[in-house]
């Protein structure tokens, strides 16, 4: 049986005359992992915060577990969220941080201590509960915020952009960390990023926004098979999808897509081209070659490859997988 | 204030300019001080001079304390001052948190509205201020001196606090909000604590004015019961005969105070810089 633990209908904001979100629907199943994912100014930050209720929508309903919430304040929501800069209270110790919510709900102190205990337990953070933010590293003061939600048992989790302050490889555990406690806790989580990498590792569906339009819904490997439209194809996928010139048959102002891992080398090949950088990642190789005067490919090759740049080459492509999109961005094949 | 390329020749001279500073700002203290410790005669034959044995004199203290209320004074201009800085401290950042974090119609004017009045001397108004006075009876009372100068104060609290209250972080804020903290408590609990260093930066801009004035306590609160210090000392300065000794002694003692106060907000200053930020 799956519940509904989130209902977006028609929900938009604007800003005084400004638009920011245009009549947004959205379900969420109860304990899915839902991420928005958008370019800077898409809104996603901003749909998050109408959700957490620190916004007011402008029209449109946000219902939780069933529940209407447009004029219920944050903290009756069962929401917690956890921030990007972390929002710790500076003047307060680990513990008390984490203990703020329950407090001011009025919980009772064995409660508050039984919740105290779980979350430190789950996220390892026995040694700081008598530390102030101040005298912990970045990493730990995200696990503390993590923890200051954990103790919530809220209905919904909201992550507006955790990870865009810890350096590359914290990132990277405190990603699998924020997994592996979507599987313990089975919470409904929503997740908001810039970063298409922890869209597509994260989340049981992503949302796609921009200019404060949802573009696609759907699993990471529907939206990178099967983008609705070039923005889609263009924003997921690193390095990004090629948009090339069409064959002759193509209508007007159409373009080719191609991900660079369905370019191969063929001296044969359909394109030509000269290499002007290559990139070597030990694992991978990406090359980019210049197909046209004014036209970049970028082609990813497994494993190590001697191209230099200045060397001619011939790509190919099986047309299959390969998408054409009309000049105003829709997909026609 | 050490820089990758600082000279031990940079440093000197900074520092050279430092101490000729200082020594030109507390030369006039030294003056004070150093002569109100003095005979009258001793005070005029060489004003620069340490006191001696035989130029050694308390007669101007002995005066002070026997001439008119001294402690009575002392203590009316410490209730003023500390009662207006209390009340600017708090409307202004009251005022300032809520021009910092609502959006509201009529925001930006509202705040040049109470900032207009950095530019406008209160003085100005002094006539309407003692029509008011009379009005609601609190003419010779220390709530004149309060209202008055917690008005004088309130434009700079609040466009340096507004200003400060911008920069603390909204994610802080927000998630106050989400813990289920209602606004007050975000203000008084999150927020005041992180803007405390412009709180004692405003305290100290608006507390040396406040003991220092002579125009408010003169027109307002002349009466023996409710002087001030300031407006006391003049009992001293005659037309036509001045007494030296007790003038610098009660300037003396009226220093004491200020600086006592003074390093209190100084300290909440360092305190309020080094306290852990967001980050």
């Amino acid at each position: 049986m799956t519940e509904t633990s989130l209902k977006l209908d028609r929900v938009s904001k604007a800003f005084g005359t400004v638009k920011v979100l245009h009549d947004i629907d959205l379900d969420v199943q109860k304990g899915e992992f839902v991420v928005f994912v958008g370019p800077s100014g898409c809104g996603k930050s901003t749909l998050l915060r109408v959700i957490a209720g620190l916004e007011d929508a402008t029209s449109g309903t946000v219902e939780i577990a069933g529940q209407r919430v447009n004029t219920v304040p944050p903290a009756k929501r069962g929401i917690a969220m956890v921030f990007q800069s972390y929002a710790l209270y500076p003047h307060l110790n680990v513990a008390d941080n984490m203990t703020l919510g329950l407090k001011q709900e009025g919980a009772s102190k064995s409660m508050i201590t039984e919740r105290l205990a779980e979350a430190v337990r789950i996220l390892n953070l026995d040694p700081y509960l008598i530390r102030r933010p101040a005298e912990l590293s970045g990493g730990q003061r995200q696990r503390v915020a993590i923890g200051r939600a954990i103790v919530r048992q809220p209905q919904l989790f909201l992550f507006d952009e955790p990870l865009s302050n810890l350096d590359a490889a914290l990132r990277m555990n405190t990603r699998i960390e924020i997994a592996q406690l979507h599987r313990t806790l089975g919470t409904t989580m929503i997740y908001v990023t810039h970063d298409q990498t922890e869209a597509m590792t994260l989340a049981d569906r992503i949302v796609v926004l921009r200019d404060g339009r949802v573009e696609q819904v759907g699993s990471p490997m529907e939206l990178y098979n099967n983008p609705a439209n070039r923005f889609v194809a263009g924003f997921l996928g690193a390095p990004a999808m090629n948009f090339l010139t069409p064959p002759d048959d193509a209508p007007d102002g159409a373009e080719l897509g191609i991900r660079p891992e369905d370019l191969r080398l063929d001296p044969e090949g359909a394109l030509q081209g000269t290499v002007t950088h290559v990139e070597r990642l030990g694992g991978d190789t990406n090359i980019v070659v210049q197909t046209r005067p004014e036209e970049m490919a970028t082609i990813r090759v497994f494993g190590q490859h001697p191209a230099r740049v200045g060397d001619t080459v011939g790509l190919a492509y099986d047309p299959a997988k390969s998408f054409l999109f009309a000049p105003d961005g829709r997909r026609l094949r | 204030m050490s820089t990758a390329r600082s000279h031990p020749l940079n440093t000197a001279a900074a520092h050279a300019a430092l101490i000729i500073y200082t020594l030109i700002a507390l030369f006039p203290v030294f003056v004070i001080v150093v002569n109100s410790f003095k005979a009258r005669k001793a005070i005029f034959r060489e004003p620069l001079a340490l006191p001696d044995a035989e130029s050694f004199s308390l007669i101007g203290y002995q005066t002070v304390m026997k001439q008119g209320d001294f402690f009575g004074y002392f203590q009316n201009s410490m209730i003023v001052t500390v009662v207006a800085l209390f009340f600017i401290l708090l409307f202004g950042a009251m005022a300032a948190f809520a021009l910092a974090e609502y959006r509201f119609k009529g925001n930006t004017l509202m705040g040049l509205y109470l900032a207009l009045g950095i530019m406008i001397p209160i003085r100005i108004g002094t006539v309407a201020i003692l029509q008011m006075m009379v009005a609601t009876g609190l003419v010779n009372t220390l709530w004149a001196l309060i209202l008055v100068y917690t008005a004088q104060g309130l434009p700079l609290a609040v466009f340096i606090l507004s200003e400060f209250m911008r920069q603390v972080s909204d994610d802080l804020k927000n998630a106050g909000r989400i813990d289920g903290l209602s606004e007050y408590a975000i203000f008084f609990r999150l927020v005041l604590p992180l803007v405390r260093p412009a709180m004692a930066t405003v305290a100290v801009f608006n507390m040396i004015p406040i003991w220092n004035d002579l125009w408010f306590p003169l027109i307002l609160a002349p009466a023996e019961e409710v002087k001030t210090l300031t407006l006391g000392s003049q009992v001293f300065i005659g037309q036509f005969v001045t007494d030296w000794n007790a003038v610098l002694s009660a300037l003396s003692l009226a220093i004491l105070p200020v600086m006592v106060l003074y390093v209190i907000f100084s300290r909440q200053l360092i305190r309020g810089i080094t306290s852990g930020a967001v980050k």
